[in-house]
């Protein structure tokens, strides 16, 4: 009896060790970041373009991240939205099996594979340019949209779909009127998700799109200055003025993320209260 | 608001269901052609019944190898209510879904024989199940309004599947509110949730928005069966009043049930239909052994 209680104990406690772990990885990160970027945030910093020397700034690799992102979701986000309305209302049990597996290995590629794809298909032969890398963060995009909205659209009870089929609404129909406005919130949250997960990607960008000048580029069809490349190349610099810059582009980034990822959760629990209530 | 249908209505139905669900061509001709003329003197009540008489025959029914309905012949009469009782698992809800072909909608599920709307086999070649349902209603189990939808947005949402005009809307929805009970309790707040109801409520809403499309039949897959008393009575009392409007069938594992609301009762054992009659004759004196020991609670 002692003894059971004992072991109880020990693995409460190394559980709770664990968990206070992963939450400490994370406050040390955000800690760290915060105390040697947070300095470095001022309207120069944000406005001005990247430099090879001199103080400079990140506004020309915000605007070129922002124009990949807003791309690479563009690309990703219907594609994978249409995926995810195959698989979990109109496919058969066998090619939704497949197409989720596969969708998984997707997600399970390593990025740099990824990038190392692009490049030989949109790089070789032409040049760098902001498609190429949109492309990249579209691949990475693509199976976490599906996967998401998939798991979000086959919560919806099956007895509210049924009721859509009863009322002579066509499946499609009840699709779009019914279950994808039942789902929607669940649905951005997926796509907020894998926009945070893309905005943070390096490895396709530096195969596709890195070589570019410090001068704000606005036209995909060339290399586009962006925030992941940008840290990458102010830390590998001897000068301490560009490593603090690095802190600070990487305080940006993570303030986005986190922020996209609160959203993202908020919106998914709102769709849960409302499906909660449909049970 | 009179919820009765036009003689106009009446007769733009008829029209759509000999348009929308081709005739076999081996179906004979109507014994007695429907009304359309607005000079005959009967009621739009009666030319109502002239097509919602629905009459299964030989129905089986499978989910894969398993044979749910065992060759079922039955009839719902226009302007009763029949009840379908039996143990849990003996194909009473099969059965019904197979009318408005609800059953075909689970993978590996399908069935046979002829599931005739007077005289239209529902089951046809080429019959489109979007028109079988805007004939054939259902009500679930579980009260399923949409959750994303307000209130009026629910009883809309038949009409606007099927393209019924936007200045006709407001009207039929009101109208399905008060023919399903549901008015005196949500006027005014109409743009409020459809879920913000309570169970009882929701389940009326979701008969509302069954009798919006105006269907010809109304089926009723145990409705009260996750309700209280109280909304199980309102529901009930709501059986009785709709019968002259639409035909009405109810699943039901509730024999008590079935006595109140059911003018014909049909008890269902393992896929087959055992006997049918006047309910009081079911309850008391069944012609069927079993019927009698399923009725006196012998088992199921």
């Amino acid at each position: 009896m002692r003894r059971r209680h004992a072991i109880n104990r020990a693995v409460e406690v190394s559980c709770w060790t664990a968990a206070l772990l992963a939450v400490a990885v994370l406050a040390i990160v955000l800690v760290s970041i915060a105390l040697k970027g947070a300095g470095e945030i001022n309207l120069d910093f944000l406005t001005q373009n990247t430099s090879s020397f001199g103080v400079g700034g990140i506004g020309n690799a915000l605007v070129g991240t922002g124009i990949l992102i807003g791309l690479a979701a563009l690309m990703a986000i219907p594609v994978g939205i249409l995926i995810a309305i195959y698989t979990s209302e109109f496919a058969g049990r066998r090619s939704g099996f497949v197409i989720r597996y596969v969708l998984d290995i997707l997600n399970g590629v390593p990025t740099i594979i990824t990038g190392i794809f692009v490049f030989a298909l949109l790089v070789v032969g032409h040049q760098q340019s902001g498609w190429a890398g949109a492309v990249g963060l579209a691949i990475v995009m693509l199976p976490l949209v599906a996967r998401s909205c998939h798991e979000v659209l086959a919560l919806v009870p099956g007895h509210v779909k049924e009721a859509g089929l009863a009322l002579g609404a066509s499946r499609w129909r009840t699709t779009l009127s019914v279950t994808v406005p039942t789902a929607l919130s669940g649905m951005i949250t997926g796509a907020l998700l894998a926009v945070a997960r893309a905005v943070g990607e390096t490895a396709p960008l530096l195969l596709v799109t890195s070589i570019y000048p410090d001068l704000l580029v606005t036209d995909p069809s060339q290399p586009l200055p962006n925030v992941t490349v940008t840290i990458f190349r102010y830390s590998e610099t001897p000068d301490p003025v560009k490593h603090a810059q690095a802190w600070g582009a990487a305080f940006i980034l993570i303030l986005f993320v986190l922020a996209l990822s609160i959203v993202a959760r908020s919106l998914s629990a709102r769709m849960r209260r409302r499906l909660g209530a449909a049970r | 608001m009179d919820y009765e249908p036009s003689d106009v209505t009446v007769v733009d139905r008829k029209d759509e269901i000999t348009s929308r669900i081709p005739r076999p061509a081996e179906a004979p001709a109507p014994a007695s052609p429907p009304q359309q003329s607005s000079e005959t003197p009967a009621s739009g009540l009666e030319r109502m019944h002239a097509t919602r008489h629905i009459r299964l025959e030989d129905l089986h029914a499978y989910y894969g190898s398993n044979h749910a309905v065992k060759g079922v012949n039955l009839s719902f009469e226009p302007g009763k209510v029949t009840a379908i009782i039996g143990p849990s698992g003996c194909g009473k809800s099969t059965m019904v879904r197979c009318v408005n072909r609800m059953h075909e909608e689970i993978p590996g599920a399908r069935s046979q024989g002829r599931v005739l709307l007077d005289d239209v086999d529902l089951r046809g070649p080429g019959v489109d199940v979007v028109a079988v349902r805007r004939f054939v209603g259902m009500v679930f189990q579980k009260a399923n309004p949409f959750p994303t939808m307000s209130i009026f947005d629910n009883v809309a949402a038949g009409l606007r599947f099927t393209g019924t005009p936007r200045d006709e809307i407001t009207d039929r929805v009101n109208a399905a509110l008060e023919a399903a009970g549901l008015w005196d309790e949500v006027e005014g707040r109409l743009s409020e949730p459809g879920m913000s109801l309570s169970g009882g409520q929701q389940q009326r809403l979701c008969i509302a928005r069954a009798l919006a499309v105006e269907p010809a039949v109304l089926l009723m897959d145990e409705p009260c069966s996750a309700l209280d008393p109280v909304a199980t009575l309102k529901i009930e009392e709501l059986i009785g009043q709709l019968k002259q409007r639409v035909t009405i069938a109810v699943v039901t594992h509730n024999m008590q049930q079935a006595g109140r609301v059911a003018d014909t009762t049909a008890f269902m054992l393992s896929g087959e239909l055992v006997e049918v009659g006047p309910t009081e004759k079911m309850f008391t004196n069944p012609d069927d052994e079993r019927t009698e020991q399923y009725v006196t609670g012998k088992f199921g």
